[in-house]
């Protein structure tokens, strides 16, 4: 009992200390999360698009494989991808495993399902007249494709929120492609895999300081982004005003 | 005669095996506004989406300004025609980005957009609305705001579907004087789809009377209203318009018996098949009878109850269904319900006959 104290002590003196050690694991933990998202968004945000708006045979097939991919063991999905990335699988030769890189694809992958599923939803609620009467006012077809998103802004930005979550307190897959490697100029451990490892070797402070820093950012992300859809939307409706100023100023 | 603007040509739409225009001939003078007339459902809606480029014919030809309108040149003419439709849609953003929206398009320079918007927010009597999230505004003046953002785009050709259909009188007003005021100072060639008989008496210089896909009848609303055509017969669907044989009374006027039990007095003398029209307005709702001039009462029981932004539309059965609009203090102080049992009284001389 008195191990498990001092550790959580230990813990809350590490994040308050500014320890390098753990910063560079959480910095690790940002940059492959958010690679990863924005992989996740680069290709799913078109595939979400694409499912929501066009009619096709086995729509319905397609939207239930994305849900239920949703579920997919994040291990079993490691397992997938190592064997791709291992030297004689097929993926081989682009020698990433065991490295940030294949960590940013695993992770770009696992959210995608997620990404897809709440994105169509969120498209496929948005007023069909929409795609009409963006192009009655003189819209091309793209921009009306581009008008529905912005209309259904919310709830892709909640779909990106949630992929980021997930892909930030991933474990299985991080550890299977990633390696967990501590040490060298290629490291790949995260805050997840370095609080199994701390864990299993009986390092309870760092694992506590692991866990409350991820807890941190989880918050943290998740606040600025509820506050930044408030201050977009009051920027937004500022504008004219802030415009017209600044044209008198030109005139002067 | 000056050249159309647009011409429909043995235009055909069909849904599956549901045929909902039928080989439709159609021209739209420049600077006419003509009105499309018609029960729900004769295809109205369908002419203004074809007339706007969002929607193809099944058959048939379109042509914009002399050119034939085909899928090259589609994104081009839609440029200058634009549909305001029945049900307002909004981007939900402010109302200068709604507004805005089609200047954006148009690659129209951000000063002349703000003053542009300004300007066409005056016109809808909206001034100083820019930054009002249009999710806060009421329903006549969201739909104000869809007419601004299709008007600040001063397409050749300007198409609404039922303007005013679910609009309270003030806010119908406003709307039926800017039509008129885009069309005399801006020269904008209007087609309306209405089933509102009082504005297609008033507002247009031409009405097309549609039924089942076809357009029966063509002309100035004078011609129009002027021979009963029987297409008018099957306007049941407009509020408060009925038919009937009349029969002129020893008092000078004449009784319309609009079958249902219903005998309309109306302050005309005249004899044979006729159709009269009550404005919604004019129709005084009661608990109990009421001594009055009007010389038109029937005891009814309410049937229909809608919201109409700052009236409220009550649906009286009387024999005949008659729309009566009061205002909401009205409604709420009477504590009216469905099926409550009220009277209905209007002057003969609030009838118009058609």
């Amino acid at each position: 009992m008195a191990d498990i104290l001092g550790g959580i002590i230990k813990g809350f003196e590490l994040v308050i200390t500014g320890d390098p050690e753990l910063y560079g694991i959480v910095y690790r933990s940002l940059l492959f999360s958010g690679v990863g998202v924005i992989l996740a968004i680069l290709w799913g945000t078109p595939i979400a698009m694409l499912i929501a708006m066009k009619e096709f045979r086995g729509k319905t097939i397609v939207k239930t494989l994305f849900n239920t991919l949703i579920g997919l063991p994040t291990v079993v999905l490691g397992l997938i991808l190592f064997l791709a990335f291992s030297r004689s699988g097929p993926l081989g030769f682009l020698g990433l495993l065991y490295t940030p890189g294949a960590i940013m694809i695993g992770q770009a992958i696992l959210i995608t399902p997620i990404l897809v599923s709440i994105g169509v939803s969120a498209i496929e609620s948005v007023d069909p007249e929409i795609i009409s009467l963006a192009q009655t006012l003189g819209a091309s077809e793209s921009q009306a494709q581009v008008a529905v998103l912005r209309e259904a802004f919310n709830g892709i930005l909640l779909s990106d929120l949630a992929s980021f979550n997930r892909a930030i307190g991933e474990l299985g897959v991080v550890l299977l492609v990633g390696g967990n490697i501590a040490g060298g100029g290629n490291r790949t451990d995260v805050l997840t895999t370095a609080i199994s490892r701390n864990t299993a070797i009986g390092e309870i402070g760092l694992a506590v300081a692991e866990g409350i820093l991820l807890m941190i950012i989880v918050f943290a992300v998740n606040i600025t982004v509820v506050l930044f859809r408030k201050v977009n939307y009051i920027v937004e409706l500022a504008k004219p005003p802030f415009s017209r100023f600044k044209r008198n100023r030109e005139k002067r | 005669m000056m050249a159309p603007v647009a011409e429909l040509k043995a235009v055909t739409k069909a849904y599956g095996n549901k045929i909902v225009l039928d080989a439709v001939d159609l021209q739209i003078r420049e600077g006419e506004i003509l009105a499309l007339l018609g029960p729900n459902g004769s295809g109205k809606t369908t002419i203004l989406k074809i007339l706007a480029f969002i929607e193809n014919p099944t058959s048939g030809e379109v042509n914009f300004l002399g050119e034939d309108v085909n899928f090259k040149n589609v994104e081009k003419v839609r440029l200058q025609s634009t549909l305001v439709f029945q049900k307002t849609t909004l981007f939900s953003t402010s109302v200068y980005n709604n507004i805005a929206f089609g200047l954006k398009v148009r690659k129209v320079p951000k000063p002349a957009r703000d003053e542009e918007v300004r300007k066409v927010l005056q016109l809808v009597k909206l001034e100083g609305f820019e930054k009002r999230n249009t999710r806060k505004l009421s329903g006549g003046e969201q739909q104000r705001v869809a007419i601004a953002r299709a008007l600040v785009l001063k397409t050749k050709l300007l198409l609404l579907d039922e303007p005013t259909a679910n609009l309270d009188p003030k806010n119908a007003g406003i709307l039926e004087e800017v039509i008129d005021t885009v069309n005399r100072e801006d020269k904008i060639t209007v087609v309306m789809a209405t089933h509102n008989m009082f504005q297609a008496k008033t507002l247009p210089h031409r009405i097309a009377l549609m039924d089942e896909g076809k357009i029966t009848e063509i002309g100035e609303p004078a011609e129009i209203f002027g021979k009963l055509s029987k297409n008018l017969a099957s306007f049941a669907a407009v509020d408060n318009t009925f038919t009937g044989f009349a029969e002129p009374t020893s008092a000078g006027t004449s009784m319309v018996d609009v079958s249902g039990g219903v005998q309309i007095e109306v302050t005309s003398q005249r004899r044979g098949e006729t159709a009269v029209f009550v404005n919604p307005q004019d129709i005084i709702l009661s608990k109990e009878a009421v001594a009055s001039s009007a010389r038109n009462v029937f005891k009814g029981r309410i049937v229909e109850i809608s919201d109409l932004d700052s009236c409220v539309k009550v649906k009286v059965d009387v024999g005949k269904v008659f729309a009566v609009q009061i205002t909401k203090r009205s409604f709420g102080e009477m504590k009216l319900n469905l099926n409550d049992k009220v009277f209905i009284a209007f002057k003969a001389s609030s009838v118009q006959v058609i």
